[in-house]
């Protein structure tokens, strides 16, 4: 006798988006590896930026009364999350992102996945959200752990700043928020290119590499310059005008640079996978 | 075991779990792997799909299930593309390679986003694990399993959703004797239940006693659709091997009676019509002396042979 008389017509009322970002969430979770890769990442970030204001306050009594002044006025600030950290966020993110892809694409998960949920699309955007949700997460927690931490170390007279202060929490959101614009940017490379080595190489060039070499001195130079993400947040953690630079980046525009490349990240997810064959 | 067309009518009104495919094609660049094939997987049967290596068959199973797109025809499940499905779980479940999932997670966390993505209840997942016996391994990750247990899982999450159609790739792969028992004995029983069991293998011998009927594929091109049973009958069917002492008079005198005849270099003849009782009284008759008189009846894996002889994509020796 047959038992399955009930053979739903329509998936309709099961199939609810959450649950995909909820499966999303499982598959995250259960690797064992990111964990420790977000903690791994986390301590060193807030350590390296912690170390810059170490030896700031172990090198300010060295300093002239001029130097120590335009530290106290600028310096301080900034090393609340310091330029080397800025190019490790996106590329820590960076790698965690294409990792989330990578690890489905070349072991087949992805098939696993599809064949259990046929709306590819919408797997795919519940993957960019819980990937952009964590690593805002982190970003969030490392850029604000670092923020107060060095800010402390540096009250008083190495002029320690408040998050009130000018340009503070603009300097902690674009900081934060080059975890989660570096995820989504590892998310794309890795979709559209599925081989972990070259996606990795892919990653590094673009995020590192590129903002490196690029010279500004040209127009055309300094408009890829000024796209790029690293340089947006350099100038989102600088307050006042910029002299000396023929074609200056402004701060709207830095933040259009964080929103375009995260729009086209997922655009490129969205569009590379769906219509492949898996 | 049931055979033939004795599967359970459907209540009128009502979906048949049942596959088509439909003049299906796939071409990559210029190598077409399926062409123009057609076929339907009935409910309450286990099915095999069988063929060579490289004949399409894995091909056509992802386009059953949508993870490939067709160049031409349609497949569908249930009477519906498995494309447009928005969670699929609860409508087909499948098993397409024991590899496709991710060393680092254990058996039950797989079997946990699978479920949470479909929206069934957690309680699923322990009752596919102990149906497949791998309660005991849940907590152990999949990169330490062997390919036995990796099919097992494979098989636990293609039951997560309770599906009326079922789809499996080469399951009986890396199993031992114990798990091939175990997983014939699944199969029959959800064919039992009234589920469509569709089984794709490149060995006979599996199917003999797997499936109740057959679509056999070579170079993406159906050779037949068929009861296990009527299959093995098509083959070399019935033969009769003969020795004589003067073959050229023999075969003289079988062929005028209607029979045909093979003769070997080595003077083997093999008879096919008469049967051995009549071969002999036709020898004796002629007074020729037979010295091997051997019937053979046919087997499922000479009539695999047969038919996918000329359709061996990687035939050993050929250069490629």
């Amino acid at each position: 006798m047959s038992t399955l008389t009930d053979l739903r017509p329509a998936d309709a009322p099961q199939a609810r988006f959450t649950d995909l970002v909820a499966a999303e969430w499982i598959k995250l979770r259960s690797l064992r590896s990111i964990p420790w890769f977000l903690l791994a990442a986390g301590l060193t970030l807030v350590g390296l930026n912690a170390n810059g204001a170490r030896l700031s306050r172990a090198e300010f009594g060295s300093w002239t009364a001029q130097q120590q002044q335009y530290y106290a006025e600028f310096g301080a600030l900034h090393d609340a999350f310091t330029r080397p950290c800025g190019t490790l966020v996106l590329l820590l993110m960076g790698t965690l992102g294409a990792i989330a892809i990578l690890s489905e694409q070349t072991t087949g998960l992805l098939r696993t996945t599809f064949v259990a949920a046929p709306a590819r699309r919408e797997v795919l955007a519940a993957k960019v959200l819980l990937v952009t949700a964590v690593a805002t997460g982190f970003g969030v927690l490392v850029a604000a752990v670092s923020f107060w931490l060095d800010e402390a170390m540096l009250a008083g007279r190495y002029g320690g700043v408040s998050i009130g202060d000018p340009g503070a929490l603009r300097l902690v959101a674009a900081s934060a928020l080059l975890a989660p614009l570096g995820a989504l940017v590892g998310l794309a490379v890795g979709a559209v290119i599925r081989h972990s080595v070259t996606a990795m190489v892919a990653l590094f060039g673009l995020l590192f590499l590129i903002p490196m070499f690029v010279r500004d001195d040209t127009h055309l130079g300094a408009v890829v310059a000024n796209a790029q993400p690293f340089n947006a947040w350099a100038r989102l953690g600088l307050v006042g005008e910029i002299t000396g630079q023929r074609f200056p980046s402004t701060v709207g525009g830095s933040w259009a640079v964080y929103l375009v490349w995260a729009a086209v990240a997922v655009l490129l997810v969205m569009t590379a996978v769906p219509g492949r064959d898996q | 075991m049931s055979v033939g067309d004795c599967g359970r009518a459907p209540l009128p009104g009502t979906v048949v779990p049942v596959i088509e495919v439909n003049r299906l094609t796939k071409r990559y660049g210029r190598v077409t792997a399926v062409n123009d094939l057609s076929f339907t997987v009935r409910s309450g049967h286990v099915t095999g799909f069988l063929g060579p290596n490289g004949a399409g068959k894995s091909t056509t199973l992802r386009m059953i299930l949508g993870l490939h797109a067709p160049t031409s025809g349609s497949a569908t499940v249930a009477g519906r593309d498995c494309r447009g499905l928005r969670r699929a779980l609860r409508q087909v479940g499948a098993l397409l390679d024991a590899g496709d999932v991710h060393g680092g997670r254990t058996a039950r966390d797989q079997l946990r986003f699978l479920a949470r993505s479909n929206a069934l209840p957690a309680g699923r997942v322990e009752e596919v694990l102990r149906e497949v016996g791998l309660s005991a391994a849940a907590d152990r990750r999949i990169g330490g399993f062997s390919l036995g247990m990796r099919q097992r899982l494979g098989i636990a999450g293609a039951l997560l959703g309770d599906p009326p159609v079922l789809i499996f790739d080469e399951p009986l792969n890396g199993l031992d004797p114990e798990g091939v028992l175990f997983v014939r004995g699944l199969f029959r029983r959800l064919a039992a239940e009234g589920r469509t069991v569709f089984v794709s293998s490149h060995l006979m011998t599996e199917m003999e006693h797997t499936a109740d009927r057959l679509i056999v594929v070579g170079r993406g091109e159906l050779l037949a659709d068929e009861a296990v049973a009527e299959f093995a009958a098509r083959g070399s069917q019935r033969s009769v091997q003969v020795r004589t002492t003067d073959p050229a008079e023999l075969v003289a005198a079988l062929t005028a009676g209607g029979a045909r005849v093979a003769q070997a270099p080595d003077g083997l003849l093999t008879v096919t019509g008469p049967d051995a009782t009549a071969i002999a009284r036709t020898a004796l008759d002629r007074g020729l002396l037979i010295h091997e008189l051997t019937s053979r009846t046919g087997t499922l894996e000479q009539a695999f042979m047969e038919l996918t002889g000329s359709s061996v994509e990687y035939a050993a020796g050929a250069s490629a």
